[in-house]
């Protein structure tokens, strides 16, 4: 039912996917979707109905009770879920579903680190062996990183975030680390949908595009196709969260058309 | 004494702020800058012998240090065992040793050029402390507190408010000091450019536990010193309890190269059996390795690394981790931890108060409850040191309606 075939894996699947995007001459996009929320059997019709409109890569959420780089958007679904009983396994498991449904665009798994401490050292093989591309992991800066064991074996890609904060040191250490692109956030603070993008951004990816050449994939704050449109030739791909994830509510037709006009977006 | 802060005797945490294999800095990046900020400033400040002499004046002549070692006479003779001396945090400025660290951090927030700080709270301790020291300096003071924590300590609320902060109700998850310090953290990352973090545990990412254990070793060096005056040698144990620990690590460090024994109590709630404590290092079912909140210690999680729901009449110990040098003190074997219920700490609070006259915190009570369990049997030569973190007064609401169940 995809319209985007699945012809690499790991981390090659997420270089694939930047380059499409760039013959195309456009940023890729990549939503947000947990899963439990608002089950888990909604949530991954979700993502199925996604891809069947031809977006280019997913960020596949499992919850975390102390989420703390997210806003209420996600804190909510992220409590949901977790009464779902959604955990890293039904993670994986979910994942494996979308494969066998035809998925065939990357999809990175959202989590935070404790529960991937807990799933314990062979979650980067099993991450792996269940059809998922990478991983990104809010808590865990690069410094940190060789507590999550068997990323690099198992050609797994791993985004590490920039900030505005962040100095032109921290951009080549970050630069250096992350695999497959640059989690750019845009602003200071936690994830939520905003109306308005911040006015420096340009300066601030600017500054970042000057030390490295890794993809950047913006997000945090994006909401709308107009928001989107205005980050034509700025980025490499974008990831929007809380504006679908609030849509949930009014039913499964309404994310996807929100999906459809950010995808419609692409700039 | 014109050096509060020693760092002398440290040998952690390492520069990635490592006591072994616990602490670390698991944090958003908006914060990575922020916190390597921190660190220069604090290298800087204590490197200064400005910084040292205003921070000596200021516990002088307004926390009210050094406060005193009482020789608890009545207590001992009562237990007919070790002799039991308690260092009174509880005398010092609002209460309680928190305006240690509240006062040092306050003052580095000012010579950062920071105006507004924010900070958590559980049981009020810290909130009161950094209203005040935010008052005394003229900072814009912004305290989360877990809705549940306010109920049960209204009277700290006030108390905050009066002093000028402004005090935030935070509603999500389980509405205690977890959840707080979550709040916390998304306001610091969101005005991070303005605003300073006066984080109130030996807790948190790297500088804070040792930043914070720092600022509190004046509890230990006071006490130190005034034994072997008042005695003439060095007690045989130290006991304290341990929430986030910053009062236990403050009296600690002071003493971590002597032949002095360590005893943490944590909170064992309804007891260990129940499921419903805060005792990280008891349960072996639940409390593991993980990384909560900024750093890597024991954590009470789920099987699938949820963090779990705690428990404790004390709600400055109502707390799912632990200060990441603990974790490495016990893994090293030089401390040494136990738990203390609820009930126990209930007839701890009541065992003091009528044999020496003072009311303790419910928090420093569970410290004392394992003096109480220990001293009968050890010879009456053995000399007890109990930290007497914080005083009742803020408790008597919840000790008033548990003695009516009773």
């Amino acid at each position: 039912m995809t319209t985007v075939p699945r012809e690499a894996t790991g981390t090659a699947a997420v270089a694939a996917m930047f380059e499409r995007a760039r013959s195309e001459e456009r940023a890729a996009f990549l939503p947000f979707v947990m899963l439990g929320y608002p089950t888990l059997a909604e949530s991954i019709e979700t993502v199925s109905r996604i891809a069947a409109l031809g977006v280019d890569g997913f960020e596949i959420g499992v919850p975390f009770s102390d989420p703390v780089a997210d806003g209420p958007t996600i804190q909510h679904a992220s409590q949901v879920a977790l009464e779902n009983s959604v955990t890293v396994e039904t993670g994986l498991q979910a994942i494996r579903e979308l494969r066998a449904r035809g998925v065939g665009q990357p999809m990175l798994l959202f989590s935070y680190l404790n529960p991937l401490l807990a799933y314990g050292h062979k979650f980067a093989q099993d991450l792996a062996e269940a059809g998922a591309d990478g991983l990104i992991c809010p808590d865990l800066p690069p410094e940190e990183a060789a507590l999550l064991t068997g990323m690099r074996e198992h050609h797994l890609a791993q985004p590490f975030f920039l900030a505005p904060t962040s100095s032109d040191g921290r951009i080549a250490v970050v630069a250096e680390a992350a695999h497959g692109f640059i989690y750019v956030v845009s602003v200071t603070g936690i994830t939520g949908a905003r109306s308005d993008l911040p006015p420096e951004l340009s300066d601030y990816i600017g500054r970042i595009r000057a030390r490295t050449s890794t993809p950047l994939v913006l997000g945090f704050g994006i909401s709308t196709p107009e928001q989107v449109r205005t980050l034509h030739g700025l980025l490499d791909g974008y990831i929007v969260a809380s504006a679908l994830i609030r849509k949930a509510p009014e039913g499964l037709d309404s994310v996807i058309s929100l999906a459809q006009a950010l995808n419609d977006a692409r700039p | 004494m014109d050096q509060y802060i020693k760092t002398g005797l440290a040998d952690v945490p390492d520069e990635r702020g490592y006591f072994g294999e616990f602490g670390g800095r698991f944090v958003p990046e908006t914060l990575v800058p922020a916190l390597d900020e921190l660190v220069a400033a604090y290298h800087d400040a204590i490197s200064d012998p400005a910084f040292h002499a205003e921070l000596a004046e200021l516990q002088r002549t307004y926390v009210g240090r050094p406060t005193p070692v009482t020789y608890a006479r009545r207590l001992s003779e009562q237990l007919g065992g070790a002799q039991i001396y308690l260092k009174r945090e509880d005398l010092a400025h609002t209460g309680a040793h928190k305006i240690n660290n509240a006062l040092g951090q306050a003052l580095l927030a000012r010579r950062m050029g920071k105006k507004r700080v924010v900070a958590e709270t559980g049981a009020g301790q810290h909130g009161v402390a950094s209203a005040t020291v935010s008052a005394l300096l003229g900072l814009d003071c912004h305290v989360y507190m877990g809705s549940v924590d306010i109920a049960r300590q209204e009277p700290n609320v006030f108390r905050m408010k009066l002093l000028g902060a402004e005090v935030i109700p935070v509603e999500s998850g389980t509405k205690t000091l977890k959840d707080a310090i979550n709040e916390a953290l998304r306001d610091w990352v969101t005005n991070v450019r303005t605003t300073f973090y006066l984080l109130g545990s030996a807790l948190g990412p790297h500088p804070y536990p040792m930043i914070v254990r720092d600022f509190q070793s004046v509890i230990g060096h006071e006490a130190r010193t005034q034994m072997l005056e008042m005695t003439g040698r060095l007690p045989d144990v130290c006991i304290a309890c341990v929430g986030g620990g910053s009062n236990a690590i403050g009296l600690f460090h002071a003493f971590r190269d002597d032949d002095v024994e360590f005893i943490g109590v944590e909170a064992g709630g309804y007891g260990i059996a129940s499921g419903q404590h805060a005792a990280r290092f008891a349960d072996p079912a639940i409390g593991r390795p993980g990384v909560l909140q900024g750093t890597r210690s024991y954590v009470l999680q789920s099987p699938h690394g949820q963090i779990l729901n705690t428990h404790s009449i004390s709600a400055g110990l109502d707390y799912a981790s632990v200060g990441p040098e603990h974790a490495y003190l016990r893994e090293i074997e030089r401390a040494f931890y136990t738990y203390a219920t609820d009930e126990e700490a209930l007839a701890a609070l009541q065992i003091l108060s009528r044999t020496e006259g003072i009311i303790p915190a419910l928090e420093s009570a569970h410290g004392l409850a394992e003096a109480i369990k220990r001293a009968p049997s050890m010879p009456r030569d053995t000399i007890m040191l109990v930290n007497l973190s914080g005083r009742g007064d803020k408790d008597l609401n919840t000790v008033m309606s548990a003695l009516e169940i009773d």
